[in-house]
């Protein structure tokens, strides 16, 4: 790496030492236990934090941050195998998380796979932990565990009323707009996830007309970035949407399937995986399959809906420090105007 | 006239008798060859094993799931489809005809296996 780069990285990390925020601080915020993500809208640009650690200190509505909300993901509600044999009670340790926040989250998103084989039951246990959660509006996607016996039906019946097709929509918060995709009905063989024709042209009639300026959070249960193939960890047209969101300057990608923390950040576009409130799974490839991984029973707190920190700040020039697979080594990939920054496998 | 008919209906009575026996051990030992021929699929760490597998016509295979995760078989070309299939739970599926039948789990499409009928 060229000299120069290497400095103007180094002046990049050392902004964020101003910050408070340094990448010591980061890694060691990856491996403290909280149950899911809060995200903070300052100046217009999500920032994420661990759920009790800082937030309404730093990176709370105190210190410019126009609203917060919060992700949660895979809840698996119904799922009783030994990596998690109660889940219904890790769900609710989440919720109560959300609910001791010293800001109240403007809304919830839940990134999926809300149950373990889209039984009534299961949906109705979810919703009644749900209902114990002091921030109402919870915005969801299915996960693939909630389109197992009837294509989707009780979904949409449960959590997508007045959306289109198997569950996508969009809405505006704030300034921000978000937009809710499926990318689990009607896999193909052999394939990965899929959002299929309808849905992309759709998500780009959608964009159409909204200022380049308008921040934009993109959430959706399986990855829509390539984090592994082999175990179908992706999207086979993701491409295609990005390519809809590539004039805006702020693009945030939140998703949930794979139940550990990653991140990567591509020109504009941050991508950010969620832990799961159920099980943890293994890292790519470090596993015969993604199967759900038993940790020590003292250990799975800690391995559930453990919180990454993106800190993303508006209008500087910021290293853009990727992460490749596998590799818990950085390298830089160049600098963007804005978000930034820091992608890392957990561990 | 009455005694022929008696000694032929006498002679024709073990001879279908043994023709009976005949028919019932012939089908005995088919279903002892289908039996024999029927295949079962191990769904373990997300694959089929075997992912191939080669069944005469009129076999039965079944799929059992090993895993702690639900998954469904779910023929390519829309000939069969499971109803999502928890741990232990199987799905059996007889096939009538000779051909290549690929199928893949719904839930997990890179999870993909073939019977072939001969």
């Amino acid at each position: 790496m060229p000299d120069k780069k290497q400095a103007l990285i180094d002046q990049q990390l050392q902004d964020l030492n101003n910050d408070g925020v340094d990448r010591r601080g980061f890694l060691k915020c990856m491996a403290w236990a909280g149950t899911g993500l809060v995200w903070t809208m300052s100046g217009g640009i999500p920032v994420s934090r661990a759920f009790a650690k800082g937030y309404g200190q730093d990176a709370g509505k105190g210190k410019g941050a126009d609203f917060s909300f919060v992700q949660i993901s895979d809840s698996h509600i119904g799922f009783n195998k030994p990596a998690n044999p109660d889940v219904t009670a890790t769900l609710q340790t989440a919720i109560n998380k959300i609910n001791a926040m010293p800001h109240k989250p403007d809304f919830i998103i839940h990134t999926g796979d809300l149950s373990q084989l889209s039984k009534p039951s299961e949906f109705d246990t979810l919703d009644q932990a749900l209902k114990g959660a002091s921030t109402k509006q919870i915005y969801f996607v299915p996960g693939e565990h909630d389109m197992l016996s009837d294509n989707g039906e009780q979904y949409l019946e449960r959590y997508g009323k007045g959306t289109k097709g198997s569950g996508w929509y969009s809405f505006d918060h704030k300034g921000v707009h978000f937009v809710g995709l499926v990318n689990v009905a009607n896999l193909k063989a052999g394939g990965m996830g899929s959002l299929g024709h309808e849905q992309l042209e759709w998500f780009e009639a959608d964009l159409k007309g909204r200022s380049a300026s308008t921040p934009i959070v993109l959430f959706a249960h399986i990855p829509l970035w390539t984090i592994y193939p082999d175990w179908g960890w992706g999207t086979d047209d993701s491409e295609q949407a990005l390519s809809y969101v590539k004039r805006f300057g702020s693009v945030t990608v939140l998703n949930g399937h794979i139940h550990q923390v990653m991140q990567k950040v591509e020109g504009k576009v941050s991508f950010h995986t969620a832990m799961s409130t159920a099980f943890p799974q293994p890292e790519p490839g470090k596993a015969p399959s993604a199967g759900p991984m038993k940790v020590p029973a003292d250990r799975l707190q800690r391995v559930l809906g453990i919180t990454d920190v993106n800190y993303l700040v508006s209008g500087r020039s910021l290293a853009v420090v990727d992460s490749p697979l596998g590799d818990s080594g950085s390298s830089a990939s160049g600098t963007a105007p804005a978000p930034a920054v820091v992608g890392s496998t957990l561990g | 006239m009455t005694r022929r008919n008696v000694w032929v209906t006498g002679l024709a009575m073990p001879v279908m008798i043994a023709l009976l026996m005949m028919a019932g051990s012939t089908s005995v030992a088919a279903a002892d060859q289908a039996a024999a021929a029927n295949a079962e699929v191990k769904i373990d760490n997300f694959s089929f094993g075997p992912q191939t597998v080669t069944v005469p016509v009129g076999a039965t295979v079944t799929w059992i799931n090993n895993d702690d995760i639900p998954h469904t078989v779910v023929s390519t070309d829309g000939l069969f489809k499971s109803k999502v299939r928890d741990t232990d739970e199987t799905f059996s599926y007889t096939f009538t005809k000779a051909g290549t039948y690929p199928y893949f789990c719904s839930v997990h499409p890179k999870m993909t296996g073939k019977v072939v009928v001969q």
